[in-house]
This record gives C-alpha cells, sequence and structure tokens, in this order.
C-alpha cells in the first residue's frame, strides 16, 4: 500500500519523489516496490531483456510508459539516417533490426534512424518533454543521471532490470543516502558546466558518491541553463553516484512548457503547482555535504584514465611520487604510462590527433554553440580531425537554422548525424591506437574511443580551442572579445 | 539447492587493480550482441590480449589454470562505470562465481547479483592480509560461505555485508522477476491513485 504521502519532516527532493513512488515499502529483509513513470530503452542494452520475457511467455506491461530509441551502434555518417544506406556493420544491423522488431511486437514507440526525433536517449528525453519533474525514469544506460537535470529521480539499471520494468513496471530498490552538491557564488565568465562537473568529480573521487544520489545546489546551479544542467547531471555517476538531481525551478519550467510531450491546458496548471512542492524543505538532513567555490573554477582537463584524474588546464600533469596515498600514487603511475604523458610537465601545449563534439554529456544546442563561438573565423588545424555530432535531429536542425554547420564545415570539421559516436566507439567512429583525442564526452577510461586510444576529457569551448590550434589549449585565450 | 546453499572452496585470481570498469572487463565493441552466451571470450579483451590477439602471459586471467578458479581478487570500486550487464556475464561464462574487492560500483553490484555472481566487500587490513596470501600462496583455497556470510582461508576469518534479499534470491534460487511479478495487486492499486 502507498505509504503516508506528506511525512512532517522536512525531507529532500529525491526522499519527495521516493516516496510518492513507493508500491510496497522497503522492509529489513526486501527491497521497496519502486514504481517507474518512464522507461527508456535502446538496441545495446535491451535484446536480451525482451529475450527473457519472450521466454517466460509475458507482455510489456505499460508500453505508454516505454519510449525507444537507437543511438549507441548506428552509423553517424551523413546519409545513413535517410535510409539511402544500410549499417554496414551486420551485428549493428541486426541489433538495432532487433530492437525495431521488438517495439513493433509490444507497441512501443521508436524514435529509430530516419524518425525526425531520433537522437541520444539522454537528448531527446528532455528536448521531447518525456522527462518531468518529480518522475521516475530508468534505462539500461548509467548516463541516465542526465535527467535529473529536470528534478526527475533518474538511475541506470542492468538488462535484468530491463525486463523486469518492462514486465511490472516496477524495481526492487533500496532507499539511496542523501548527497548535497553545492556550488557557491558565480561561475567565471568561459567556465561552462562541463568544467564544474570535471571538478566535483575530482574533488568527491569516482567512487566518492558510491551509495548516494547528489543534489546539486547553490547559486551558481540555479544561474545555469538547462542543457548546462543535462551536462551537470549526466556525469554524477563518474563520481560513482547512480543519480544526480537539480531542483525544478522557473528555468525548468519555461524550458519545459510547450514541449511536445509536456503537459498541456489545466494539466499543465495541475502539474506546475505540484512540481513547485517539489524542491527540497529547509532543514532536510544529508548524508553528506561537499562545497565548491565557483569563482575559483578554470577550464577543466582529464589527464589521465578516470574522469577523477581531472586538473585546471593550466596545472603541470601530477607527479605521482608526490602523492600522498599509495594507491593513487599506483594508479596515476599507471594511467601516465598509458597516455604516454611526462609528470610535472604541462598539458597545455601537448599535440591533439582528434577533436571529438558529441555524447549525452554535450551535444546539445548549448554545446554546439560554444564550440562555434571559438571555431568562427578560424580553422581545424592542419593534420586533426574534427568530429561534431549533434545529440539529436532536433539539435541539427536548430544548429543549422543558426548556420553553426556552416561554421564546423567550413572550418574543415565533419558534421554528422546524430548518436553516440566517438564517445563509446561502437559504431565504426574511433581513434586509432596511440591517439590522443580532446573529448566533450563523459569517460577517458583506457580503450574507451577505441583500443589505446588517449582521451582528455574537456567542454565543448576546450576541444573546439584545440581543434583550432592543434594542441591543448586554455580556450580563455582564444575567446577575447567572444562572449556572448 | 543452489551453488549457494552451502559453503564452497576454491582458488582465486589476484587482480590488485583499483577502479576496473566495465569497459575494460568487457570493452564496447563486443556489446552488439544481442544473447549473453560466450562473453566470456572477451573477458578483459585488452588487458588480456595483444593487439594481435596473441595472449599477454604476465596478465592474472592468462596464468594455467586460471579459468578453474572461481574467485577473482581485485581493488577499490570494482565494475565502475557502464551499466552493460555484460560485464558479468563475461564474468560468469568465464567461470567466475564470487568477486572479492575493497568495494564495487553500484550497478555492477546490483547486475553480479542477478547472475549468481557473488560481490564480496572486505575493508583494508582484511583485503591486504587475503591478497598477501595469495601473492604467497597463490595456491591457497578460499571458502566462501554465504549462509554465514563468511569468506574464510584455513583459520583466519572475515564476515562480509550483503543485502539479507539479495543473500535469500542466491540461497533459494528465487528470481527478482518472479518476485515482483507476484506484487500484481500492489502495482494495480498504485497505479489507481498514481498521478
Amino acid at each position: 500500500m502507498p505509504v503516508d504521502p506528506t511525512p512532517n519532516h522536512p525531507r529532500t527532493l529525491v526522499e519527495k519523489i521516493w516516496d510518492r513512488h513507493i508500491v510496497v515499502p522497503e522492509r529489513d529483509d526486501t527491497p521497496a516496490v519502486l514504481y517507474v513513470d518512464l522507461h527508456l530503452i535502446h538496441e545495446v542494452t535491451s535484446p536480451q531483456a525482451f529475450a527473457a520475457l519472450a521466454a517466460r511467455g509475458l507482455r510489456v506491461r505499460s508500453p505508454d510508459r516505454t519510449i525507444a530509441t537507437a543511438d549507441h551502434s548506428i552509423p553517424t555518417l551523413p546519409g545513413t539516417h535517410a535510409g539511402t544506406l544500410p549499417i554496414a556493420d551486420s551485428a549493428a544491423r541486426a541489433q538495432v533490426d532487433r530492437l525495431t522488431t521488438n517495439c513493433r511486437e509490444y507497441g512501443i514507440r521508436l524514435y529509430g534512424q530516419g524518425h525526425g526525433q531520433q537522437g541520444i536517449v539522454h537528448v531527446i528525453g528532455p528536448e521531447q518533454g518525456f522527462t518531468q519533474p518529480g518522475m521516475t525514469i530508468v534505462c539500461g544506460d548509467s548516463h541516465t543521471s542526465t535527467h535529473g537535470a529536470l528534478g526527475a529521480l533518474a538511475f541506470g539499471i542492468g538488462t535484468s532490470e530491463v525486463s523486469h520494468v518492462l514486465a511490472t513496471q516496477c524495481l526492487l530498490q533500496r532507499k539511496p543516502r542523501f548527497m548535497e552538491v553545492r556550488i557557491e557564488g558565480a561561475l567565471p565568465p568561459g567556465i561552462a558546466a562541463k568544467d564544474v562537473i570535471l571538478a566535483v568529480i575530482a574533488q568527491v573521487g569516482v567512487a566518492g558518491g558510491a551509495g548516494h544520489v547528489f543534489e546539486y545546489r547553490g547559486r551558481a546551479v540555479e544561474a545555469l541553463t538547462v542543457d548546462q544542467r543535462l551536462t551537470l547531471c549526466n556525469m554524477s555517476i563518474e563520481a560513482g553516484a547512480r543519480a544526480g538531481l537539480v531542483a525544478p525551478d522557473d528555468t525548468t519550467f519555461e524550458y519545459l512548457s510547450g514541449r511536445a510531450e509536456a503537459p498541456k491546458g489545466a494539466a499543465w496548471d495541475t502539474a506546475l503547482a505540484r512540481w513547485r512542492t517539489l524542491p527540497s524543505d529547509d532543514g532536510a538532513r544529508w548524508d553528506r555535504s561537499v562545497t565548491i567555490d565557483a569563482a575559483r573554477l578554470a577550464p577543466m582537463i582529464t589527464y589521465g584514465t578516470t574522469p577523477a584524474m581531472a586538473m585546471p588546464i593550466d596545472w603541470a600533469i601530477p607527479e605521482p611520487d608526490q602523492l600522498p596515498n599509495h594507491a593513487d600514487r599506483q594508479a596515476v603511475s599507471q594511467a601516465l604510462r598509458y597516455m604516454a604523458l611526462q609528470p610535472g610537465r604541462p598539458l597545455i601545449g601537448h599535440p591533439v590527433d582528434v577533436v571529438f563534439v558529441g555524447s549525452c554529456t554535450n551535444s546539445r544546442i548549448d554545446d554546439l554553440r560554444d564550440a562555434a563561438r571559438l571555431v568562427r573565423g578560424r580553422s581545424v588545424a592542419n593534420g586533426v580531425r574534427m568530429l561534431v555530432v549533434p545529440g539529436s535531429q532536433e539539435v541539427k536542425r536548430a544548429a543549422e537554422a543558426e548556420g553553426l554547420h556552416h561554421t564546423f564545415i567550413g572550418a574543415g570539421a565533419e558534421w554528422r548525424e546524430p548518436g553516440c559516436s566517438m564517445c563509446i566507439a561502437m559504431n565504426g567512429d574511433m581513434l586509432e591506437p596511440g591517439q590522443y583525442a580532446v573529448s566533450t564526452s563523459n569517460r577517458n577510461f583506457e580503450g574507451r574511443q577505441g583500443r589505446g586510444s588517449r582521451t582528455f576529457l574537456a567542454s565543448p569551448a576546450t576541444a573546439a580551442a584545440a581543434a583550432v590550434t592543434g594542441r591543448v589549449t586554455d580556450p580563455r585565450t582564444l575567446l577575447e572579445g567572444r562572449f556572448s | 539447492m543452489t551453488r549457494w546453499t552451502s559453503p564452497w572452496t576454491g582458488r582465486a585470481t589476484l587482480l590488485a587493480a583499483d577502479d576496473v570498469d566495465t569497459d575494460q572487463i568487457i570493452p564496447a565493441r563486443f556489446l552488439k550482441a544481442t544473447t549473453r552466451d560466450g562473453l566470456g571470450a572477451h573477458l578483459f579483451a585488452d588487458w588480456r590480449n595483444q593487439a594481435d590477439g596473441t595472449p599477454k602471459s604476465d596478465f592474472p586471467l592468462n596464468r594455467p589454470g586460471a579459468a578453474s578458479r572461481p574467485i577473482l581478487v581485485a581493488g577499490r570500486n570494482f565494475g565502475c562505470g557502464s551499466s552493460r550487464e555484460h560485464a558479468p556475464w563475461a564474468l560468469t561464462d568465464f567461470g567466475i562465481s564470487a568477486i572479492v574487492a575493497k568495494s564495487f560500483g553500484d550497478i555492477f553490484r546490483s547486475n553480479a547479483l542477478k547472475n549468481g555472481l557473488l560481490p564480496i566487500a572486505i575493508d583494508g587490513d582484511d583485503w591486504a592480509a587475503m591478497a598477501q596470501t595469495l601473492e604467497q600462496a597463490p595456491e591457497t583455497e578460499l571458502t566462501v560461505d554465504l549462509p554465514a556470510r563468511q569468506l574464510r582461508i584455513g583459520t583466519w576469518s572475515t564476515t562480509f555485508p550483503i543485502d539479507p534479499f539479495a543473500r535469500f534470491c542466491l540461497i533459494e534460487g528465487v528470481d527478482e522477476l518472479g518476485f515482483l511479478l507476484q506484487q500484481e495487486a500492489a502495482i494495480q492499486a498504485f497505479e489507481e491513485q498514481h498521478v
């Protein structure tokens, strides 16, 4: 039975969402049965879940709460989405075909290749208005935390859990702990949400958020656009937290108003009244709290093989033997060997082979504008390959309406169709072994962008600065007079 | 009766690295499969093999007999990163039944438990003592006792935490989907009042 929806102690945003979705309360010996409002699926982590359903003769319980897209393994070459070019990789083609068949069989809406609103799952959810404050949202993808930017409790699940949600619209879950991540003060000009989240991860560590859900708070967070908040929440998982949220506010409501799947008319007014009750109460209890001073932030870049191995771009590469902790010394030494970087040397000026602007972290219109601002009037440096991969067909159209594609193509960059592309390197977009990329994606793990690939994670501005100079470059030095 | 109803004993492979992410456990290029079978062949593909496909002889899982060792010992935050359940599928297909680590990525731990793969988290001093034993005597046998929540080597033992429901499901062979399907009446009642 549902629990009392209005306990009288001050609650966090997450606690309020949690309480409203309890089908069966948690006990010591059993987790809670938690209701899922929105289930997003894609081609890579769903086929085995549908097979599990079929093996037991089960149906999809709520096709109307399930949305599918193809994004991970599809090509992004121009023309491939118009249906004129088949997917060359037969395994990828079979996987995409399986998704199409499953969606047809079970009556699930599919935003696949050729659909006018196709895109990366974590881009189209917010963009189409599926993602709404107060919802529970899951997807077989760890970057589901992205949707927390609109005040939803959104987290990644495995394929077994995908089958649970398909069959029952519910999950077995223990209540998470709550961690407040305060970004106080105002961001200096030229500092992006990506710089903020890399600084958070560097401070908290890759495992620091385990068992917790983050709520990003403070004046710097309130001042971010929704696109920027999506970047912030997207990388919560890189600090070990399954979810990260921003309280819904007028910025959120303005963003959602009029989107295709957002409530309309009287339903909008009712929803808005409910959404306004969601922000954490004064006096709500946090299990942990960290604070970052926004005013002191610089453009951030990673030098190693975890997203926590990040530093201000003008710092020297760390010297492992000066680190206080043995485990860190070992990890950083090994990472620098893999990256073929010299301890103690500056990273600025390091040559770059490839620049990737895209992924569920940084492929929205704000991100493309940030990159274009730097590229405009310049050319991609000799010997550098720059890929710009919009997150969705809508982002692509919006960028083209502003002429951003002319800026990129004119500078010598490749302007691609939407997809995950070089973030996960499943679709043929990848680095050669040993190549260096400045990438706006979310993971710099060994081999993430292709076997032997070496990744520097950074913001769209820092990526664009590397593209036009051919080297790791502080974007602030190229941005004089270009702030909007 | 399941593998977990009573204690069992086996040897371990020591992979003393922290933050082993699921991209290392199974690289993304192997995720185009539409079944869960045969992924053990690609377990740690880029750490096990040279670029030309020949095995790296010094990688722990390439040592003779590694495939018959049911326990993998690793450092902090094992299985961080991507939610891919292909990671526990690859580990179990290779023949691994338990992973002893200082801690686990949240999604990986959840995925492992749904595939009969036991994540055993033990703390710093216990972990260090065990790793030292395995370094000095790699043939040491470890006993995994899920009913007692214990890991034992000879007379040494340590208790590990595990969610009581996950422990119940492993020991009794209960699958979570079956459990959830039994909640249908409560789910319907919830949906009638949920906006």
